[in-house]
């Protein structure tokens, strides 16, 4: 479904502050793969996501997307098919514009068939209601409201919404609920569950939190120095316990550590 | 007096189009765009001149289209050459110049002394009576603003509204930047090359210096709209707005005229004292504020 064959990226080539972001990583992803990406900062894993959803180009490598090479497809053009969150609940969403207006916003761009001058009907206004009851936040009686006007997590939960009106082929989380108070956070997490198992979405999913990323998903990765280091499948994911995977957290991480206390000695 | 609300109104009416223009480039896209000044007498120049060779219906599209060109060239400054937007616009607004002299024959102004306008056709046919400018501009008006409401609900209207809102999301929501905000500029530009067209053959002259100051004009008369209708909360309200203000700002225009209550060479200064508290006023508020509460920790 989704692969990645030797990409490499390179920030500030040539400078003394070179850093190799991703460093031939290969991936592959399967459909209906619930992925979990786990990694110290630093590791890569949001730039595995830009690269995957094309903020930049890679260095070297090549992006597959259902068997259609996308490495030098635009951004704007990989969004119609690639859904993605940020950790800031404020990149998700415009907040001058009504909840219903950023719902027809991701409604029609992602829609195949619809032109530019295509608007939302009644019927759609129904759909988005429908929809807006599914979040348990009282948002369907307020479609008219301005975005701004609401709380972090309901604008994240509106933000998965519109990320998955059309159900996408893939869903990028780059720690969408790390910004949101415990509640809220658990809430998103629930609800993100819900509509990636009930669409069948193929999702990568990044978290700091262990045990969340051994208990969601059927799949974790572990990302270090911009190369993914473990590769764990359900089976694995049953044996391993949260202890042990900080072990080898530690014990993967514990170059970049040392060259921090490296750095820190200086 | 009648007189003088007839002129009045039509006045506010037709210029509302600039105000128009400066909601979507200003208040949507977040642009100051800067070709106003130059668009709006590159409107005039195309409209006098094709009127005053018997063409006048004709000479309005041209226009329209005219503004459009001007509006794509500072989009295509700005998206696809990396040209800052405000200089963009400098740079176009500039190379206009040239251009409205080369459209007005190199003369520095087009009079249509017993020409036909749009204003006289259907005066032939005796309709309408005195009131007959201000109903062919409301008409127009009413009818550009209608469009721009119902097209701001469009995929692209709502993608270009998203594009000026909040640029973390745009890339995410599939939209393409350079694309909104070149359809937004040429949109913006259309409008005020149709207000210069229209003022043009109202007045029945152009000249080359018609535009100065026409930007700011703009902005005071779309912040007076806001500030009256309690603006910026819904699109309907907003475009109104920019009708309302125009109106009102014509009015204190003609009261001064009137009364000389501010000698009239004066006015270009009073609208740009308006237009930079206006725009100022929120920042002046905050100061002001912890001003006073600095004042009243002190006592």
């Amino acid at each position: 479904m989704l692969k990645l064959e030797k990409c490499t990226k390179i920030f500030e080539k040539g400078t003394i502050n070179e850093k190799v972001a991703l460093n031939q990583v290969d991936l592959k992803v399967n459909k209906g793969d619930f992925i979990t990406l786990l990694g110290s900062n630093g590791a890569g894993k949001s730039t595995l996501f830009n690269a995957i959803a094309g903020t930049f180009l890679v260095d070297e490598g090549k992006i597959l997307l259902d068997n259609e090479n996308i490495t030098y497809v635009a951004d704007y053009k990989r969004a119609k098919v690639i859904g993605r969150m940020f950790q800031d609940p404020l990149k998700g969403t415009a907040p001058h514009m009504t909840i219903e207006e950023n719902l027809a916003l991701a409604y029609l761009r992602a829609g195949q068939k619809t032109a530019s001058f295509s608007r939302i009907s009644k019927k759609d206004e129904e759909y988005f209601r429908e929809k807006l009851s599914m979040l348990n936040m009282g948002l369907e009686d307020r479609m008219h409201t301005l975005v701004g006007t609401l709380s972090g997590g309901q604008r994240q939960a509106l933000t998965l919404l519109m990320a998955t009106i059309v159900t996408p082929k893939l869903l990028l989380l780059d720690e969408h609920t790390a910004a949101l108070d415990p509640q809220a956070a658990e809430k998103i997490t629930a609800l993100t569950k819900r509509i990636v198992e009930e669409n069948e979405i193929t999702c990568l999913m990044i978290t700091h939190h262990m045990k969340q990323a051994l208990s969601i998903g059927n799949r974790t990765l572990f990302m270090s120095n911009g190369r993914i280091v473990m590769d764990l499948n359900e089976e694995e994911r049953k044996q391993i316990s949260v202890n042990e995977l900080l072990e080898r957290f530690k014990e993967s991480s514990k170059e970049e550590f040392d060259n921090d206390r490296m750095m820190l000695s200086e | 007096m009648l007189y003088i609300i007839q002129t009045t109104l039509t006045l506010g009416f037709v210029y509302s189009l600039v105000a128009l223009a400066l909601f979507i480039s200003y208040r949507i896209l977040d642009i100051a765009d800067l070709t106003t000044d130059g668009c709006y007498v590159l409107g005039m120049a195309v409209s006098v001149t094709a009127a005053y060779y018997g063409h006048p219906i004709f000479g309005i599209f041209l226009a329209i289209i005219a503004g459009m060109a001007a509006g794509y060239c500072t989009a295509f400054l700005q998206t696809r050459m990396g040209v800052p937007s405000i200089l963009a616009g400098i740079v176009t607004n500039t190379g206009l110049y040239t251009i409205n002299l080369m459209v007005m024959g190199w003369s520095s102004n087009v009079a249509l002394l017993k020409k036909e306008t749009i204003f006289m056709l259907f005066k032939h046919l005796g309709i309408g009576g005195p009131w007959m400018d201000l109903a062919i501009v409301a008409v127009i008006v009413i009818g550009c603003m209608a469009l721009l409401r119902y097209f701001l609900s469009t995929r692209l209207g709502l993608s270009i509204r998203a594009t000026g809102d909040n640029k973390d999301m745009v890339a995410a929501s599939s939209i393409n930047p350079r694309f909104t905000i070149t359809v937004g500029l040429v949109i913006a530009n259309a409008l005020t090359g149709l207000c210069g067209a229209l003022v043009g053959q109202l007045q029945k002259s152009a000249d080359i210096n018609a535009g100065t100051g026409i930007v700011v004009i703009g902005l005071a008369c779309l912040i007076i709209g806001e500030t009256v209708m309690n603006g910026k909360k819904n699109m309907t309200r907003n475009i109104l707005a920019c009708l309302i203000g125009n109106i009102i700002y014509r009015f204190i225009y003609a009261i001064i005229l009137q009364t000389r209550l501010i000698p009239i060479d004066f006015l270009k200064l009073v609208t740009a004292l308006i237009v930079a508290l206006a725009i100022a006023s929120p920042s002046l508020k905050e100061n002001f504020s912890l001003y006073a509460r600095r004042r009243k920790e002190s006592l």
